[in-house]
């Protein structure tokens, strides 16, 4: 009697709990003729929340902005945020309910390339508006008219990189470590090799490790054999820390050179990246006047300096905004084609882009950890 | 020649926290032949409480690392009592379900509770790079290998010599005839769990020292791996159970230096899968019939 009265009371204990969470996904999904919504993807928990929240926060600022000058043609625009949690089939079930639920009528993401290229079929297919603020990997505007990035590619940052590392580090040997499995990681580590052997460099080995890996002395103690003069580690914050902090402790004195998925590692790795650099898309240290304006906001609004995610997600609304009251109406195919003829100054630079939806002749900016701070090193434009 | 000698101490090091998170699974193992799932979850906040103590309360490194002890012998404790003491009599796949139930739900506590984010871990330990020939050595290295001998001797003297030792190997040999002899059979179990999850927390710790982060799900491979570790050694006996993770913690970075870091997961598990088909009872472990 006791065992079916406690097995019931669970049965509906949990009926009870799936109605109560299918409450949860609705949202208030009428159309707002006074408000023009645009979406957001990124990871805000995770490993990669950095990236996501950044990107998040810059674009929710230029939203502000915007609104507060009086919006387009009078109406307000209002920024739809979804957690990727770096997970791709959570940015697609995001990317469908601002579709479905939010009417947006452009989407601002992914943040990350991987999630970024799982959405990109059915972005292509709704021929939904895209702007990603900082997905690097090649593949994610290719064969797609609509699919448009404020950031550079990983092919266009790792040949900087090895730019960078061939002539003013003057290193004449480099050893790779890549993320197996992590498509950021593998583009721009080819694109370095590729670079850097052009340029008269040795490739003195590669190690790998797993996207989920944290054990790297293995790898580690057979590029401290390789000696060589550089190291180049392209992955993101949550990685790349423990790796610099396992090679300082080994005692490897070769440089490491990263690419933009660095930003933020002088936070709570600031020991062990001292004296590296990476590439990446602005310095906050940068004398332009836009990029001081910009920080000045930022800082107002969140009490810290913004990170290079920061700067692309508020380019990418202000460019997305731009393109929509350049093209009059929230039409996709009007949105689009006013986003190809994009000329926008903004934080990150000159934007500009080509047939294929990725930004023209982006300079390069070379960041150097000194003191847990990120200083501007120098600037690179491929030839 | 010195490359393999590097690899082989990176190997140590892993080996040895793998050993001393497989001795909490072979002594549970051994006491109510429970595969205790949770211990990997045991490990995981051992480290959450050391980075607490270093960060928040910031103790000196023998307080971090004993304060961590202590309180996950007391938590292992309470699990034991809440989750496996009723099941004591059911048949064994109740506990083992209830075991990944309660791995399950620590994880997702540490989830909310210190949220997803990765937390740095403090350099507890000093950091210097000791020479030996042509060899680097580094001083996390040093006292990993040497914090976890040091705790499994003290455990191999505790189990030989003392009273409450030999408690335990009589309860793991024969429950019954335990009681019968006097044996307190609940106090035995809850300090067999006790001292299993303190050496899992110490293991914890050094993970996380190691390998600098500590997050809700830091638990699950080194679990797993170290209840490899357990089985390749013999289940239920504890040399066996240090034996495997060195092996373990070899084969894994061998692998990893000479063979594929692809590689590397996939044949410490196939290490599994060929101990159970050939020797199930593992390395050191004895073919006991039962004698009618």
């Amino acid at each position: 009697m006791k065992k079916r009265v406690l097995s019931v009371l669970l049965v509906m204990i949990f009926t009870a709990s799936i109605f109560a969470f299918a409450g949860c996904t609705t949202s208030g999904g009428s159309a707002d003729a006074d408000v023009v919504k645009l979406g957001f993807i990124g990871p805000m928990t995770g490993d990669a929340a950095i990236y996501g929240s950044s990107a998040e926060e810059g674009a929710q600022l230029a939203v502000a902005e915007i609104n507060e000058a009086g919006g387009i043609d009078g109406k307000n625009i209002e920024l739809v945020a979804y957690d990727s949690k770096a997970d791709q089939t959570e940015a697609i079930n995001a990317y469908n309910r601002l579709r479905d639920q939010d009417g947006v009528v452009a989407v601002i993401g992914g943040t990350l390339s991987g999630e970024t290229l799982a959405m990109k079929d059915i972005m292509v297919q709704d021929n939904m508006p895209v702007l990603s603020p900082t997905a690097t990997a090649v593949e994610v505007t290719e064969d797609a008219p609509n699919v448009f990035r404020t950031c550079f590619l990983d092919d266009y940052q790792g040949q900087a990189a090895a730019n960078f590392a061939a002539t003013t580090l003057s290193a004449k040997t480099a050893a790779l470590l890549i993320g197996t499995g992590n498509p950021y990681s593998e583009g721009v580590s080819e694109a370095f090799k590729t670079a850097f052997t052009a340029k008269g460099g040795t490739i003195a080995g590669s190690e790998s490790y797993g996207t989920a890996d944290k054990d790297f002395s293995a790898q580690l103690t057979k590029i401290k054999d390789m000696n060589p003069d550089v190291v180049f580690v392209p992955d993101y914050v949550q990685t790349v820390g423990p790796i610099l902090q396992k090679a300082k402790e080994m005692g490897i004195t070769a440089k490491f050179v990263g690419a933009d998925g660095w930003d933020g590692v002088q936070e709570e790795y600031a020991d062990a990246a001292q004296g590296n650099y990476f590439t990446n898309h602005y310095a906050a240290d940068s004398p332009s006047e836009t990029v001081q304006n910009f920080i000045t906001a930022y800082k107002a609004e969140y009490n810290k300096v913004p990170n290079s995610f920061a700067a692309l997600g508020y380019d990418a609304v202000c460019a997305m905004v731009a393109a929509i009251t350049a093209a009059g109406s929230t039409e996709s195919a009007d949105i689009i084609t006013a986003l190809g003829a994009t000329d926008h100054p903004g934080v990150t630079g000159t934007l500009k882009f080509d047939e294929e939806g990725n930004p023209k002749d982006k300079e390069v900016t070379i960041i150097k950890i000194d003191g847990g701070q990120l200083k501007f090193d120098s600037t690179v434009v491929n030839q | 020649m010195n490359l393999f000698l590097q690899q082989l101490i990176n190997g140590l090091n892993v080996g040895s926290i793998y050993a001393l998170i497989a001795i909490g699974y072979t002594m549970v193992y051994g006491i109510i032949k429970l595969i205790n799932f949770a211990h990997g979850e045991i490990m995981m906040f051992g480290a959450y409480f050391a980075f607490i103590a270093a960060t928040s309360f910031q103790l000196p490194v023998w307080a971090v690392l004993l304060s961590s002890m202590i309180i996950m012998s007391i938590i292992g404790v309470t699990i034991e009592f809440i989750a496996y003491r009723p099941l004591r009599n059911a048949p064994r796949l109740s506990a083992l379900i209830t075991a990944i139930g309660v791995s399950l739900f620590l994880q997702n506590l540490a989830l909310i509770i210190f949220k997803p984010d990765p937390k740095v871990m403090p350099k507890i330990f000093p950091e210097t790079i000791y020479k030996l020939g042509e060899i680097d050595i580094s001083s996390t290295t040093l006292i990993t290998i040497g914090l976890s001998l040091f705790f499994m001797v003290l455990l191999d003297l505790y189990i030989r010599k003392t009273k409450q030792g030999r408690a335990m190997r009589a309860v793991s040999e024969d429950k019954d005839a335990a009681i019968l002899m006097g044996i307190n059979v609940n106090r035995t179990i809850s300090l067999t769990f006790a001292v299993g999850s303190a050496l899992g927390a110490l293991g914890g710790v050094l993970f996380s020292v190691a390998y600098i982060q500590v997050y809700p799900t830091m638990g699950v491979m080194p679990g797993l791996k170290a209840f490899i570790a357990a089985v390749l050694g013999g289940i239920g006996i504890i040399p066996g159970a240090m034996l495997g993770g060195f092996i373990i913690g070899m084969v894994e970075t061998m692998t990893k230096a000479y063979l594929s870091t692809t590689w590397a997961d996939a044949i410490v598990f196939a290490i599994l899968i060929i101990v159970l088909l050939f020797k199930p009872t593992g390395i050191l472990g004895k073919n006991t019939r039962e004698k009618v």
